[in-house]
């Protein structure tokens, strides 16, 4: 404090120093076009939160490396010499070629009963990316379409609040189960019935952060000058809420595929012929006695984890650099 | 105080009595292969007697009705083909208990490592305890549970030297089970603690009762700590629900003859009435364990006004 006082000081006399003698007893004049100038920023919100999230090493290197792998697992079917994720392979004297360990003629080796590990790797990934994104999304647009009726329409809140109630009281896990027992497994299905307990969580964050900036000035200000509910809603409120959103999406996704592993090991995932993580870590579970065929259960989580560790580190970086706050 | 416990308590009682009828309607529609133990060899008229016998050819509103009359003589159904007429009831007195205990020693073991984690990562803010901590917090919250319990059971009975079968008289084939359900909220308590504490020690009365000369230990346990508990309590019942599901896995995994593990087990036999019977036990324990963790947070701090809760959630 001390120390600017007199920067500021002694910056002023040296101004007063230079100035002749004259100019110091002259007016200043009024300048009209002076006196409308006002500050000037270029500052741009999403610029700026690209800007702050490229600043975060680790979380832009996985990023880059997540495209990648989800460009690969698309690319990959088409590359010369590769096999099908179901074709049982056989040998010339007609044998399947069971639990070939990793090596040259297979990338990953093959399971047990004789299909290529590597390319069941990849399109267990895509499909298991797929339910992820797709949940994610759904429970995104879902969440946010009835959190803001939630928080914004006074007559609503005592339904949902009380279809919440009842919601929030059974584990997650308990209603995925049931739809999952009741439903034929398939990929619509298990995204059906991620979506069906994720969105009252979502929405009621909107509810609950919508609930807070409601009222706030700028907004009772904006009402006051007729300005209507829809613009207000998608101009002045969602934005506040980017990051938080972006967060529970990225967040969303590592979860889902978790899901889809666990509903595959109770026993009501995907069919086998439908490749998906959760199929490839229940299959590999079940060699686990065997330490030999370990890999086959090593590389389907070595991925696996990569995606939800990457998710999730993405998710947090990218919620801290677009709020606002954290912008310079 | 009493006025807000019955209120609380009637609340739920009557979100369970919805939850009930919901799970049961739902449990309508399963196919009805799972009533019977040979369904392939029956004739249609078999079917049609046996679904009659049962009282599952009765409209929906009946059934209910029947339901909830059952359930208040403590009769959760049959069933058909995990054990062939068996009640189901019958069948879960003897699991219960297991996964009561199990449950319980898990709570246990995260409470006393979360709470003491989460504390010292606040008081060793950005030096290596809270960095190691925090790298482990991530890994257990990115890396799906389902993934590393499987390597737990993988590396641990090895470690251990205990088998693959679960000896349920044997203390050490408790410790991997308990270890595993524990670890997600060990993760939880420790992030939350760590997140309540820091911000709890950037208040004045901290500021104060540093200046005031107090040692730093004495600050952080007797000021920051009991402050920053109080809104933890508000994510025991997560942390609950959190142990509640993490028992089908584990119990499953390590094959404990646990009410999570026979879930597992009749899904895979699609025997209808024990799936019923299981699912509406969990919904119950849900239930429950959210009010117990309500009733918590209100006996826990003073401040919390009671009655008027509802008013600014």
């Amino acid at each position: 404090m001390m120390k600017q006082f007199s920067y500021r000081h002694t910056k002023e006399a040296e101004l007063i120093e230079n100035m002749e003698e004259a100019e110091l007893f002259t007016f200043g004049g009024y300048n009209e076009a002076e006196t409308e100038k006002t500050g000037f920023s270029n500052y741009s919100y999403w610029n700026s939160t690209l800007h702050a999230f490229f600043k975060n090493r680790i979380a832009f290197a996985l990023l880059v490396l997540l495209m990648l792998l989800l460009a690969f697992t698309f690319i990959q079917p088409y590359l010369p010499g590769q096999y099908d994720p179901n074709l049982i392979i056989n040998d010339t004297s007609g044998m399947q070629f069971r639990n070939i360990p990793p090596g040259k003629q297979f990338i990953l080796g093959t399971n047990s009963i004789g299909q290529d590990l590597w390319a069941r790797i990849w399109s267990g990934t895509r499909t298991s990316l797929f339910i992820g994104l797709s949940v994610a999304l759904a429970e995104a647009v879902i969440g946010i379409t009835v959190g803001v009726i939630w928080g914004y329409v006074r007559k609503a809140d005592f339904i949902l609040t009380e279809i919440y109630n009842i919601i929030d009281n059974i584990p997650n896990t308990i209603i995925l189960i049931l739809i999952s027992y009741i439903l034929k497994p398939s990929v619509k299905t298990l995204i059906f019935a991620m979506c069906l307990t994720g969105w009252i969580q979502m929405a009621r964050f909107i509810r609950n952060q919508i609930l807070i900036i409601r009222d706030r000035d700028y907004n009772v200000a904006s009402r006051c000058l007729g300005t209507p509910t829809v613009r207000i809603i998608v101009k002045n409120l969602l934005p506040y809420l980017v990051s938080v959103i972006m967060l529970r999406m990225a967040l969303t996704i590592p979860a889902a595929i978790g899901n889809e592993v666990f509903i595959t090991y109770i026993g009501l995932g995907l069919p086998v012929n439908i490749p998906s993580l959760g199929n490839l870590i229940n299959e590999g579970r079940a060699l686990i006695t065997s330490p030999a065929l370990r890999y086959q259960l090593v590389y389907p989580t070595i991925i696996l984890s990569f995606v939800t560790i990457s998710f999730y580190i993405i998710g947090n970086a990218f919620s801290d650099a677009a709020d606002p706050k954290n912008h310079l | 105080m009493l006025l807000y416990l019955s209120k609380r308590i009637a609340r739920s009682f009557l979100t369970l009595i919805i939850i009930l009828t919901v799970v049961f309607c739902l449990l309508r529609l399963v196919p009805i292969e799972g009533y019977f133990q040979n369904f392939d060899k029956m004739t249609p008229q078999q079917i049609e007697v046996g679904l009659k016998e049962m009282g599952l050819s009765d409209s929906l509103p009946l059934q209910i009705v029947h339901f909830f009359q059952k359930l208040l003589h403590g009769n959760l159904g049959t069933s058909r083909i995990y054990r062939s007429n068996v009640p189901v009831s019958d069948i879960l007195a003897d699991k219960v208990p297991v996964s009561i205990k199990l449950g319980i020693w898990s709570m246990v073991v995260s409470l006393l490592v979360g709470l003491p984690m989460g504390a010292f990562m606040a008081r060793y803010q950005y030096r290596w305890f809270d960095k190691i901590g925090t790298f482990f917090i991530v890994c257990i919250q990115a890396v799906p549970a389902a993934v590393y319990f499987l390597y737990i059971q993988l590396y641990g009975t090895q470690l251990f030297h205990v088998g693959l079968l679960f000896q349920i008289d044997d203390p050490n084939y408790w410790i991997l089970p308990v270890i595993s359900m524990s670890l997600g909220n060990i993760a939880f308590y420790g992030m939350w603690l760590r997140r309540y504490m820091i911000d709890e020690s950037n208040k004045d009365y901290v500021r104060l009762a540093k200046a005031k000369g107090l040692s730093e230990g004495n600050v952080m346990f007797k000021h920051i700590f009991r402050n920053a508990f109080v809104p933890l309590a508000q994510y025991i019942p997560t942390a609950f629900l959190n142990t509640v599901i993490g028992s089908i896995y584990i119990e499953s995994l390590y094959s404990i003859p646990g009410m999570g593990g026979l879930l597992v087990t009749v899904i895979k036999k699609h025997d209808n009435a024990m799936v019923q019977g299981i699912v509406l036990l969990y919904a119950c324990v849900g239930v429950l364990g959210l009010l117990l963790g309500d009733l918590m947070m209100v006996m826990l701090d003073p401040r919390i006004s009671l009655g008027k809760k509802a008013g600014d959630r």
